[in-house]
């Protein structure tokens, strides 16, 4: 008797995808529907993810046959750690980017479906167990985020956008490109049996697999804007809406995690992958650390500044997972604290150019806010936390990754990095505030902020909050990812492993 | 030979399409996408090898190996890229005309800084 399939794996997609066909018909019929709906559906995703979290703590691997074809032939989703923390992840920023788009929504057409069916990708993504479903949830999720970038955009907004559909193009053309040499020379997609196949290939082989790993790391590096494949990063997220800019902190990660995925779980036993591999990831997180961090300094506006800074963390992030299992722990925790950071400041920033009526996001003198005490209360706090100053989150991941880097090579230059990128920011941070909140003349014209963009600070600020007070639950389960991680035998064995529904027995009429 | 003609496709597509996406503006780096995805389904079929009059279905008597049967798999994966890439080329032809019509113009490589102010509000 075998044990019945874990229905639940797969319900953070479907359930997203039937909520996006029925939004677009609510959508027509009744209007007024599609906001509670909606929060409804993404709220019921939060809660889910986190029970899915729960599930993964128990160090069980949870495993979902599509189809009920055994592994490697049939498409499986796959729940170890990982998986779980990104999909808890997603639920929350979800959340909050919700709340803070119910104005957008009112705006422009089918804001509701295309941001259900970037929910479906992204969890799609999180849970996939084979490369090419990789590829198909990353296309739904850019397409969605294509659209919902561009809805009602004109102009220059328009021009920026098209960079950023066109980048994405020649990566998912690479992505095919990576994925069919890899079926080309092991005969298999899925990460638990091309990470036994790998290290059996002949020497000619596995150099093509290689080279499929780098265009796969190439394609990943744009998603996760590393240097020098980061430069559209900046110049999107300027021309995104607020709530959509939110959603998108969540994008740069999971180029993380498909990075951290393939380097770990697929060719985690690769001599090549860790004696070449790693160590010029490490340097790429160094170089986009620098490059981050000097355009935080050399930003003119709020809004780049944050983008600058979403640089810096995407590069340490990725210095740190290459240093060893403890490092990676840290930066697990990191990823999770730098997410809800960025989401809530771009909410906040973008509250701030609205109440600086023609000034906008610029620095300088301009026309005072409408609420210069909360939205300075919460730049500061979201700023302190970016920055990583203690008592808040950022200070805990950051001590939690330089303490894990101890005995790696060039541990030395990534304590520089790290420490130096937080000085900058802070000093970026702290004349970004004082000209934005200080130097002001007139009264104020700015209406205050709508109370949807509040609840979803609110959300943000809660989650980041309990991520500080549950440090060491937080700090526990993330080392555990990593030592998870650190074993890929483990992911391997679970899938291959899971034993296919037996059909019902008939019995004869 | 069949190879040879095979690769050389794939590489001057691939050349063509590299080429187009590179110059400056919207039309060019359409085609060269259009072309760019040709090059990689046609990519995508050879990695299930090329092979003459072999059935990816298993028919009665034939012993279902690899060496009497064409890899189904690879074609399948190319008619879901065929698929996403058709979606995709379409919405980005939809981006250049709605940009062209807006901008006035069809480059693509201007300093394209974007604004709050350019936002839609």
């Amino acid at each position: 008797m075998t044990p019945a399939p874990d229905h639940w794996l797969v319900v953070p997609i479907v359930l997203p995808l039937f909520a996006a066909v029925l939004l677009l018909l609510l959508e027509r019929i009744r209007p007024a529907w599609q906001a509670p709906v909606a929060l409804a559906v993404t709220l019921a995703l939060a809660v889910l993810a986190l029970r899915l979290a729960a599930v993964a703590d128990t160090d069980r691997i949870g495993v979902y046959l599509l189809g009920n074809w055994r592994a490697p032939f049939g498409i499986v989703l796959v729940l170890d750690r990982l998986s779980a923390l990104m999909l808890a992840l997603t639920g929350v920023i979800a959340l909050a980017s919700l709340a803070a788009g119910l104005r957008e929504a009112r705006r422009g057409p089918h804001f509701h479906a295309f941001f259900q069916l970037q929910l479906a990708g992204l969890n799609g993504a999180f849970l996939t167990g084979d490369v090419f479903n990789l590829f198909v949830f990353f296309e739904v999720l850019l397409i969605a985020s294509y659209a919902l970038l561009l809805h009602r955009a004109g102009g220059r907004a328009l021009r920026a956008g098209m960079h950023y559909v066109v980048i994405n193009l020649i990566g998912a053309s690479l992505f095919l490109i990576a994925a069919s040499l890899l079926y080309g020379v092991a005969g298999t997609l899925n990460f638990a049996d091309l990470a036994g196949r790998l290290p059996a290939l002949p020497e000619w082989d596995a150099g093509l697999a290689r080279g499929a790993a780098l265009l796969l790391l190439v394609v990943f590096g744009v998603k996760a804007a590393l240097l020098p494949l980061g430069f559209w990063l900046p110049e999107t997220y300027g021309a995104a809406p607020a709530p959509v800019a939110a959603l998108f902190a969540i994008m740069t990660k999971v180029g993380i995690y498909a990075i951290i995925r393939v380097s770990f779980t697929v060719f985690g036993g690769d001599d090549w992958m860790n004696g070449w591999g790693r160590p010029a990831l490490f340097a790429l997180g160094l170089t986009t650390i620098a490059f981050g961090a000097m355009g935080a300094l050399a930003a003119k506006r709020l809004i780049p500044l944050v983008a600058y800074l979403v640089l810096i963390s995407s590069g340490t992030l990725i210095a740190a997972a290459m240093l060893g299992a403890a490092a990676l722990g840290g930066a697990l925790y990191y990823l999770v604290h730098t997410t809800l950071t960025v989401a809530a400041l771009f909410v906040i920033v973008h509250a701030i150019a609205d109440q600086r009526g023609p000034r906008t996001d610029r620095f300088g003198n301009g026309p005072p806010l409408a609420q210069p005490t909360l939205l300075g209360l919460l730049f500061l706090l979201g700023a302190g936390a970016a920055a990583g100053l203690p008592p808040l989150s950022g200070f805990i991941g950051k001590v939690l990754m330089l303490q894990g880097s101890g005995h790696a090579p060039h541990a030395t230059w990534f304590w520089v990095a790290v420490l130096g990128s937080g000085l900058l920011a802070t000093f970026a941070l702290a004349r970004a505030g004082g000209s934005v909140f200080w130097k002001t003349h007139g009264a104020p014209t700015g209406l205050p902020m709508a109370p949807g963009d509040r609840a979803g600070i609110a959300v943000l600020a809660a989650a980041g909050i309990l991520w500080i007070f549950f440090a060491g639950g937080a700090t526990r389960y993330s080392l555990a990812t990593a030592q998870q991680l650190a074993q890929p035998r483990l992911y391997a064995g679970a899938v291959l492993g899971q034993v296919p529904v037996a059909p019902p027995t008939s019995s004869a009429p | 030979m069949t190879e040879w003609l095979f690769a050389s496709a794939i590489g001057v597509f691939t050349a063509c399409g590299v080429w187009l996406v590179l110059r400056a503006r919207t039309f060019d780096v359409v085609l060269g996408l259009a072309l760019l995805s040709y090059a990689i389904n046609l990519f995508i079929f050879a990695m299930g090898r090329l092979t003459f009059a072999a059935p990816a279905i298993v028919r009665e008597g034939t012993p279902a190996t690899l060496a009497h049967y064409a890899d189904p798999l690879p074609q399948a994966l190319v008619l879901t890229a065929i698929v996403i890439s058709f979606a995709m080329t379409a919405l980005v032809l939809t981006l250049a005309l709605k940009g062209r019509f807006v901008n006035r113009s069809d480059a693509c490589d201007a300093d394209t800084e974007t604004r709050f102010e350019d936002l839609p509000r």
